[in-house]
């Protein structure tokens, strides 16, 4: 039974896979040292002086600059990902599984959380500790916990009126036994979905802080941050600017269409209509 | 039958709250389930048959021992209800986690239940006995007919050696060609097994052919028990009577009472 993929699913795919091959190209290869200073050969242009897409304001080569960048902004999707969703389905998932008192605190802190925007959230937490990248990794992935929490929630209460839990209860399965049974590979693909979207928010906030200057400091290469350097040089070199605003734009738009891309794929009346045949 | 039944059923009440409709109103109650009493023996087969609502599921919910009654008392008389008392429900699509294959789905009430069984043996016997091959084990339930899922729900069932069966409306999802194969099936396993059975329909017809006694609910009460025979010859209240008419018949037949 092959169906035809969504197009958005192939689109933000192969954007991703993009970002991915060059970020761990990055690790171990770039055209020249990323934070290597050579002021006299600085603002070159396109082709200049060995430069590929030319030197920043320090006469850094801004292609080894980008490559170096892409290390940085996966490393912040994933680590908020991964707070947000260690933190976020457990609690989700108990909520749904107990109900009562245990939802209602659950999500009366996740509507105060959401209420809060995420990068007012990633300001304070910068106020309060040193900005930095670990600051903004931890600030935006608790504001992203609530979204999990809640996703998880109502995909959860859904699982938990299926026939195959009350038969499981039946036999006096536990609530332990019950989430990790049934409830959290049912609520699998929820988690995806909500997981890709997340990952794009977070590249966006983060080059959003660094640019702010509350985010990934001077010295440590980020999209952001040479968003917000490029700024001072825009009426001598304008490309400055351009290439990591594409940078964030094309892996925010490769995230977001494989996250669009994974919900169509796992649509509840695609996967309904494939039950059926 | 001198000894006593395996399930004691005395004056059985089940409510349920409504949740308020405004923040002022009153919580309404419904009653599910009213002063209800049945007695089931140990190869029994009883019918409970009513329109939806009637409080037949509620009362199989009660007898699975899932929720305690509000009023009265629900006697089980064996060693380990939660092993000896299975169901089958409706709809086997949501009766079958959909990420577990068929192996899993039918042994886990072993690994629940803790019960210490040959699990691979044990899987094949399932299998056979319900009529599935046994290259079904590490399919998944969407790979299935309804009747075919049907038939895992029942394996999954038998799993623990029950001593009850309950089926709620277990063919009322299926598609009307095998329906008679999966009362078939019920059929011979209960009497392979020597199962008491508890079927709930709103078919009086399905419910014919597999029980010996019936009890009529309505409005969640029992309005009429009798044997199965004397019920279609000689009904006594008038909703059985209603329940009766609507049975379709392809040839005119004199109904019980005729109603005009």
């Amino acid at each position: 039974m092959r169906r035809r993929l969504p197009p958005s699913l192939l689109a933000g795919g192969v954007l991703v896979a993009l970002v991915v091959l060059v970020a761990v190209v990055a690790t171990i290869w770039t055209p020249r040292n990323p934070t290597q200073v050579d002021v006299v050969r600085r603002l070159s242009g396109i082709g200049q002086n060995g430069f590929l897409l030319g030197s920043d304001q320090l006469g850094r080569d801004e292609l080894s600059l980008l490559m170096a960048g892409a290390r940085t902004t996966l490393l912040v999707g994933v680590v908020t990902v991964v707070i947000a969703v260690a933190v976020g389905v457990p609690l989700g998932g108990l909520a749904a599984l107990f109900g009562g008192a245990l939802e209602e605190a659950v999500m009366r802190v996740s509507d105060v959380l959401l209420a809060f925007p995420a990068l007012v959230l990633a300001i304070l937490f910068a106020a309060v500790f040193r900005p930095g990248t670990v600051t903004a990794m931890a600030a935006i992935g608790i504001a992203f916990v609530p979204s999990f929490a809640r996703v998880v929630r109502g995909a959860g209460l859904q699982v938990m009126e299926q026939d195959y839990v009350t038969v499981a209860r039946g036999w006096g399965s536990g609530p332990l036994r019950l989430m990790v049974r049934h409830l959290l590979p049912n609520v699998g693909s929820v988690i995806i979905v909500q997981a890709t979207v997340a990952f794009a928010i977070a590249i966006l906030a983060e080059a959003s802080l660094s640019y702010l200057g509350l985010g990934t400091t001077p010295g440590t290469p980020s999209w952001g941050l040479m968003l917000a350097e490029a700024q001072t040089y825009l009426a001598q070199a304008p490309l400055l600017g351009v290439w990591p605003g594409l940078c964030i734009g094309l892996s925010v738009l490769g995230f977001s269409l494989l996250g669009d891309g994974i919900r169509d794929l796992l649509d509840p009346r695609l996967v309904e209509r494939m039950a059926q045949t | 039958m001198s000894s006593s039944p395996l399930f004691e059923v005395r004056g059985v009440t089940k409510r349920y709250r409504l949740p308020r409709t405004s923040v002022f109103a009153r919580r309404r109650e419904i009653v599910a389930v009213s002063r209800v009493d049945l007695d089931l023996n140990d190869s029994d087969s009883l019918g409970l048959v009513g329109d939806s609502g009637a409080g037949k599921s509620t009362l199989l919910r009660l007898l699975l021992g899932l929720e305690p009654p509000d009023e009265g008392s629900i006697r089980y008389q064996g060693e380990w209800r939660r092993r000896e008392v299975q169901i089958v429900f409706q709809d086997p699509t949501r009766a079958l986690d959909p990420r577990m294959t068929v192996a899993e789905i039918v042994l886990e009430p072993l690994r629940v239940l803790r019960l210490r069984e040959p699990m691979s043996t044990r899987l094949s016997e399932l299998l056979d006995a319900v009529g599935l091959p046994r290259a079904a084990a590490d399919r998944y339930p969407h790979e299935f007919s309804g009747g075919q899922r049907q038939r895992i729900a029942i394996a999954r069932a038998l799993a623990p050696r029950p001593r009850v069966l309950l089926a709620d409306e277990p063919v009322s999802a299926l598609d009307v060609s095998v329906r008679a194969q999966i009362l078939n099936l019920l059929h011979d396993l209960r009497d392979l097994y020597g199962l008491a059975l508890v079927l709930v329909s709103h078919d009086l017809s399905v419910v014919r052919h597999l029980c010996d006694r019936i009890a009529v609910m309505h409005r969640g009460e029992v309005v009429e028990q009798q044997q199965t025979q004397s019920l279609f010859t000689a009904p006594t209240h008038p909703y059985t009577v209603r329940l009766l008419e609507a049975i379709p018949r392809l040839r005119w037949r004199p109904s019980p009472r005729p109603s005009e």
